[in-house]
């Protein structure tokens, strides 16, 4: 290891390695530069100058891209610095629109913050002349206000080197720049994948999810319509946090509570539709591999990925499981054998999904996704916008009891609850096909292998007498390398799960936005994923196969994994898409 | 799209001798905007397609240098100095006056084709001032009234006499 740098930074002595940067060295002298572009590992390039700092250069230095350097003497705090900073701010505010009363992001945007810290007391310190930029609403998922966009980049950076996708970017120059998708395109020209990583990474309002909360209020409200609603896993590891609860609390009884209390008429879990997916997704793994089919088979819970898949690696489409994601599964079961066990009409019911995505939201649109005309899915809403809806209620959220999900969709095992963290649905999948294949009991249900929040990740599994190769990608970034991977023919691996968001649903972008600063301190993607991992351990049951409503639903309606009416109402198919669709 | 086959032939052969070389993207959008005198939507398209880079990334380098025009220029290119010195002496009004006579705003292209109208940085004439150059030739000590007359003599002959 190389050997320790020792550098004074505001008087105080700190050891840190080579390679440091001087910002992240402070943070070990217990000194917090401000900062407001930057985002860690993904967005270190010193544009908006906050986290400036006097090293003894001719000039204030930025301190996140500043080496530090041995016997390097910082300060991080004069008059000098304080009053660089404000101007900064004074700058940025002269230009930005300052709707903050209104704002989605009030008391969760860090330019409002840092203003708050560092004493800008004056709004309107520099009043001049402001571009009036349209809002972009057009795309079903992501809102673009680029009249409150501060130019840090953190969006364009997710979207191009963590996601690879890249549909956005600075245009133009100097007073002009704006941060928009080519030739004047729309966000839905382009093509966008709807994940949403740049709305959780946007420091301000200026990214925000397409509402739908009014929409779903107007449903509950219709006395003809029969609301079901269904939360996804990942939402019950993070909605607490917008309640203050600290970061990988589960409130999973007090979301139940919540959404009964708001006046949906019926409260199911797309937890019960995961396992549901694990029963057609392992038999049809098991069909590919004794059949002879397109392997390895890939995953298709995510939407973001899917589009990601059908605009960039079409070539790949035979490999995606025809299963439909959870929720849409759900849609499907709740309109037909629901909708018969309880005498309604399939045209009355409306199913919400509260998902951690605004993939979701696209995902529900699609034409494919609905049977005798009736769309699966009739409104997605995101974790945040269900926060948002409880707020609205004047729900006590914090202090509700615990309630349970409605029967006959509400049952869910171990395996559902972990779909929405990376490698969830593969280890999910695992002990269902372990036990299917081998006709013994699975012992040791956890599979650590395909745990944890590495971009990709590889394993050998010995089911009965076979070696299973699997992966685990998440990121479609990463999703590319993986797919690099697979084309190069050196790994015959045999099933691949694949999200669209780094760390899976837990970090999707319609979850709880998480400051840039918080996550210098802690991965919300490891304490999120806790949360669920947690309920995981403490389920009696925790393979899919186990869950006596999905039994009775094969009983009842139908038949078996795979059926005629299986494949009717559960499995989909994809379509090669172009890059630009104006 | 007359001969741009074979334009696009050129570029193609310009991508694949800068591909895989570090910031390729300034030589490849330099050599397209000298073969098809611009760098326009689908000549961004083939070049992102080709260099392996996103359209984003292609619009963004050609809108931020202004070398780069994203649509065809004019048979003739009339720029109107705006610098200190000629701003002064009234320029504003002499890009005012060729925006009446031509019909176009500044930054626009006559719809034969013809004339491209653009505001310049300072020109280095300022001992002249008012300035403009069209394609290289320089008028100085410009009044309005004079902008119809010069105009004039770049029109087709047919037309002037019109």
């Amino acid at each position: 290891m190389d050997k320790l740098l020792t550098l004074t930074i505001d008087g105080v002595e700190v050891q840190v390695p080579q390679g440091t940067t001087v910002l992240e060295a402070a943070r070990q002298a217990g000194i917090r530069i401000p900062t407001l572009c930057f985002l860690k590992g993904i967005n270190e390039i010193g544009a908006c100058r906050m986290c400036v700092v006097d090293s003894g250069a001719r000039s204030l230095q930025a301190s996140c891209v500043l080496p530090a350097a041995d016997g390097m003497k910082v300060k991080t705090n004069t008059p000098e610095i304080r009053k660089y900073r404000q101007n900064i701010l004074k700058l940025t505010l002269s230009t930005h629109a300052r709707k903050c009363l209104s704002c989605i992001r009030s008391q969760n945007c860090e330019l409002q913050a840092l203003c708050r810290e560092l004493g800008v007391d004056e709004e309107e310190a520099y009043e001049g002349v402001r571009t009036e930029y349209t809002i972009d609403d057009l795309s079903p998922s992501i809102v673009r206000d680029n009249n409150k966009c501060v130019l840090c980049r953190r969006c364009v950076s997710v979207c191009a080197h963590v996601q690879n996708v890249g549909v956005i970017g600075p245009v133009h120059r100097g007073f002009k720049t704006a941060i928009e998708s080519p030739w004047e395109m729309k966000l839905s020209e382009m093509s966008c994948i709807n994940c949403g990583q740049c709305i959780v990474n946007c420091p301000v309002g200026a990214l925000y999810e397409k509402d739908e909360t009014k929409a779903v209020w107007d449903l509950i409200r219709d006395p003809s319509k029969h609301v079901v609603v269904q939360p996804a896993p990942a939402v019950r590891a993070a909605l607490g946090e917008e309640f203050g609860l600290p970061m990988g609390t589960s409130v999973t009884g007090k979301m139940a509570t919540a959404l009964r209390r708001l006046g949906f008429d019926q409260v199911f879990d797309t937890d019960f539709a995961a396992d549901l997916t694990i029963m057609e997704e392992a038999n049809e793994l098991v069909e590919r591999i004794t059949n002879g089919g397109v392997l390895p088979m890939m995953t298709s819970c995510s939407p973001g990925w899917i589009k990601y898949c059908e605009t960039y690696h079409p070539d790949f489409l035979p490999n995606l499981s025809s299963c439909k994601s959870p929720h849409e599964m759900m849609g499907a079961v709740v309109k037909t054998y629901y909708a018969q066990k309880k005498g309604l009409d399939p045209k009355d019911i409306a199913v919400v999904s509260v998902m951690p995505c605004t993939a979701k939201k696209f995902e529900a649109d699609r034409p494919e996704l609905s049977h005798d005309s009736l769309a699966d899915v009739d409104a997605v809403i995101t974790t945040r916008e269900l926060a948002r809806m409880i707020k609205e209620a004047g729900i006590d959220f914090v202090n509700l009891p615990d309630g349970d999900f409605d029967s006959l969709c509400g049952e869910s095992t171990g395996a559902g609850v972990i779909f929405g963290a990376t490698g969830g649905v593969m280890e999910a999948a695992l002990r269902t096909a372990y036990e299917t294949i081998t006709g013994k009991v699975l012992e040791d249900v956890e599979f650590h292998q395909v745990r944890g929040v590495e971009g990709i990740k590889e394993a050998s599994i010995r089911i009965g007498d076979q070696d299973v190769l699997v992966a685990v990608a998440s990121g479609t970034g990463n999703a590319t390398k993986l797919l690099e991977r697979v084309k190069s023919g050196e790994k015959p691996y045999a099933f691949i799960e694949i999200m669209a968001c780094p760390g899976g649903c837990v970090n999707g972008g319609g979850q709880p936005i998480v400051s840039a600063r918080t996550k210098m301190d802690c991965d919300i993607r490891v304490e999120r994923a806790k949360a669920l991992y947690g309920e995981d351990r403490d389920k009696p049951l925790r393979k899919s196969h186990e869950n006596e409503e999905i039994k009775q639903l094969y009983r009842d309606f139908l038949e078996k994994p795979g059926s005629h009416k299986a494949h009717e109402l559960l499995h989909t198919h994809y379509q090669a898409r172009d890059l630009y669709n104006r | 799209m007359e001969g741009s086959k074979e334009k696009f032939e050129q570029l193609r052969a310009l991508i694949e001798s800068h591909k895989d070389q570090p910031g390729a993207l300034m030589p490849v959008l330099q050599g397209a905007q000298g073969i098809f005198g611009c760098v326009s939507e689908d000549v961004q398209k083939f070049i992102a397609d080709g260099l392996g880079v996103t359209l984003s990334e292609v619009y963004g380098v050609a809108t931020f240098y202004s070398q780069f025009s994203l649509h065809p220029k004019g048979e003739y290119l009339i720029s109107v100095c705006l610098g200190t010195a000629c701003y002064v002496k009234g320029s504003q009004s002499i890009l005012d006056k060729l925006s009446e006579v031509l019909h176009i705003p500044v930054g626009g292209t006559t719809p034969d084709g013809r004339f491209t109208l653009e505001a310049t940085r300072c020109l280095g004439a300022c001992g002249l001032a008012p300035v403009m150059m069209i394609n290289g030739e320089v008028y100085g000590r410009l009044t309005p009234d004079q902008v119809p007359g010069i105009i004039a003599k770049y029109q087709p002959a047919s037309e002037a006499q019109a």
